[in-house]
């Protein structure tokens, strides 16, 4: 079959110019593996955020104050927002029809020291609903209670990771911590938990009562005057009355913040497929950027491609003349040239295919402080990637191959 | 089996064209050596690429055994140039990469026919360099270049060998052998078309066709002499 021997030509071809051939390949190479090594961290961030929100359960909404003229994404409280919500707000919220628990909380990084040790955690300073809807386990010791909240107590209680980072092996309960210059007595210690996302690990974490952390440690205050709660969670009944709650808690809060009807809330609640949502299509985003970067690649290695076409068909003028003499049609002469363009683009592919792959796996090894990408080449990935091998080699390398066909034989048998 | 008739090729060159050609009537039976001569200019390049089928006519008919293919579109012509007629050029134009036996398998790829390592050889053996068969071009001789480009032309069983200036590249020595190549196929029946402006390779053919301005000032029959 015709077929097989132009195959022929085409690699012998390639193999009598070894150099050029795999320096043209190292374009294709660079860009199919940059577009999949992009599109798989892509999806490995995605699938760490779906499991992240998948093991928090579907019950839960998200209380924050938001600025009614730069709403931001959904559920997440955009830094310029004015602080609205407070402990009151908090409270009345218990009363509200198939809520189950309340959990106000502020958040923010601190320095905190144990004789020479010290370390940088995020400080939660929250309620102890906090440990029922996150569903963690003590170590040792307890908990923060209700009794502690009233009195605000200077009490802490310590991730796992920083526990040991302050007190090692030893026994961290009843052992003292400063922060901001204040003496606070650690009073648990988390199991341990392992990572989250983002970069931020539940074992590397200090809780203290959100009144403590209100009086004694950061101060944030409403326009009014009164202490504010940065974001609160609901947990309710079943995923099935959410919109009804929503609702309450919208009507609720509306009341209590005098807001005229028609005016927009300061505050937004979000669900957590909302939530899910909105990290969803930021990670998206964030995959077809990256893919697009790879892309540009992927076109400066056609056009590569194509420019090496371009020479192979002038220098070898005279092989096509004499080609087209001894009886080759224009489609034979095309089919050798385009045959060509898609060996070099399929096999850039597919040694860029491979070489991403090794990367995926060496970029899912490498520890991200605490955290891990997992970047999966999926089926798809492979599919994309080889057919749009085969179109750019095409693409590539039809117009060189259109010239070579259409050179009219006298001259190029006389050619050079 | 090769009839023109009233054959002219214009050619346009901007706005003034230039006649290459100039109502060339000829015929050529089976089994003839025929040798086409004339100075640079003359128009025998033309010709020879119209009767290899690399070229059509501006006016005229040519009639290849009893069919008018002065109306074949490309592809035809290509058929053509490729199962009847064997083209052997002055500078060999051999595949540099490739071996002899692969160079003159090369039609053979083009007609898609199957046992090619085995006519190729064949084909080499009527030339006298079958020993050679896997060297490459670079490493033979300018001579058993142009005798591999024989068996090139050799390899598809062809109606017509066309040469143009085959020996123009060749010292007498090579050009002597080449020569009796050439009279050899003609004893085998095959018909013969050089083209060339030395006389002495001309005289050794049955017929001088002379040209002159694209026309043909002399069409003579060649007293038969021995090889040389």
């Amino acid at each position: 079959m015709k077929f097989i021997e132009f195959f022929k030509i085409a690699i012998r071809s390639l193999l009598s110019n070894k150099l050029r051939s795999v320096l043209t390949m190292l374009g294709m190479i660079i860009g199919v593996g940059s577009v999949i090594v992009l599109m798989s961290v892509g999806a490995g961030l995605q699938n760490m955020i779906t499991s992240t929100f998948e093991g928090l359960g579907s019950n839960l909404l998200f209380v924050s104050s938001s600025n009614p003229d730069a709403p931001g994404f959904a559920g997440m409280s955009p830094g310029f927002a004015t602080d609205s919500i407070t402990m009151d707000d908090a409270e009345a919220m218990r009363d509200i029809r198939s809520v189950i628990a309340v959990n106000p909380t502020n958040e923010n990084f601190v320095k905190i020291i144990a004789g020479n040790e010290s370390t940088t955690s995020v400080i939660e300073g929250t309620t102890p609903e906090f440990q029922q809807i996150y569903d963690f386990t003590m170590a040792s010791g307890q908990f923060i209670s209700e009794v502690n909240i009233a009195r605000r107590d200077m009490v802490v209680v310590l991730g796992s990771k920083t526990a040991e980072d302050l007190f090692g092996s030893d026994e961290a309960v009843g052992q003292h911590v400063k922060m901001r210059d204040k003496r606070f007595t650690v009073i648990g210690v988390l199991e341990s938990r392992g990572m989250s996302s983002f970069g931020f690990s539940w074992d590397e974490m200090v809780i203290t009562p959100i009144t403590t952390y209100q009086a004694r440690l950061f101060s944030q205050t409403t326009p009014s005057g009164e202490d504010a709660v940065q974001s609160i969670v609901v947990q309710v009944a079943s995923a099935e009355v959410l919109n009804e709650v929503t609702e309450d808690i919208e009507t609720l809060l509306r009341k209590r913040h005098h807001i005229d009807e028609g005016a927009d809330n300061d505050f937004s609640v979000t669900g957590l497929e909302q939530l899910m949502g909105t990290f969803e299509t930021i990670t998206l985003a964030l995959t077809v950027f990256l893919g697009l970067i790879g892309g540009i690649s992927l076109l400066v290695g056609s056009i590569g491609i194509m420019n090496i076409m371009l020479v192979s068909v002038t220098e070898r003028t005279r092989e096509i003349g004499l080609r087209k003499a001894i009886g080759a049609k224009r489609r034979d002469i095309l089919t050798q040239f385009l045959l060509e363009a898609a060996v070099l683009s399929l096999a850039g592919g597919a040694i860029g295919l491979i070489g991403a792959w090794l990367i995926a796996q060496g970029i899912s090894l490498i520890d991200l402080g605490g955290f891990t990408i997992n970047a999966v080449v999926s089926p798809l990935i492979v599919m994309v990637a080889v057919l749009v091998s085969v179109i750019i080699g095409l693409a590539s390398g039809i117009y060189p191959a259109m010239r070579a066909a259409r050179l009219n034989p006298i001259d190029a048998l006389h050619y050079g | 089996m090769i009839q023109l008739e009233n054959i002219s090729k214009i050619y346009r060159m901007g706005k003034v064209e230039v006649s290459a050609l100039n109502g060339i009537t000829l015929n050529i039976k089976q089994g003839e050596m025929v040798a086409i001569i004339g100075a640079s200019g003359s128009g025998k390049s033309t010709l020879m690429n119209i009767l290899g089928f690399l070229d059509k006519p501006t006016v005229g008919n040519y009639i290849f055994m009893g069919a008018d293919t002065s109306r074949l579109n490309d592809d035809k012509l290509a058929e053509m140039r490729n199962k009847k007629i064997g083209f052997v050029f002055q500078e060999y134009n051999l595949l540099s990469r490739a071996s002899a036996v692969s160079n003159v398998e090369l039609p053979l790829v083009y007609d898609g026919s199957g046992n090619k390592r085995k006519r190729a050889m064949e084909a080499l053996e009527r030339v006298g360099l079958a020993a050679r068969a896997t060297h490459k071009p670079t490493e033979l001789s300018g001579g058993e270049q142009q005798r591999v480009a024989i068996a090139r032309a050799l390899v598809n069983s062809p109606d017509v060998i066309l040469a143009d200036e085959p020996t123009g590249n060749l010292d007498s020595v090579s050009t002597n052998q080449i020569i009796s190549v050439f009279r050899k196929l003609h004893a085998e029946g095959i018909t013969v078309v050089l083209i060339t402006h030395e006389m002495d390779v001309a005289t050794l053919t049955q017929r001088i066709i002379r040209l002159l301005d694209g026309k043909i000032i002399s069409d003579e029959q060649v007293a038969q002499k021995p090889p040389a």
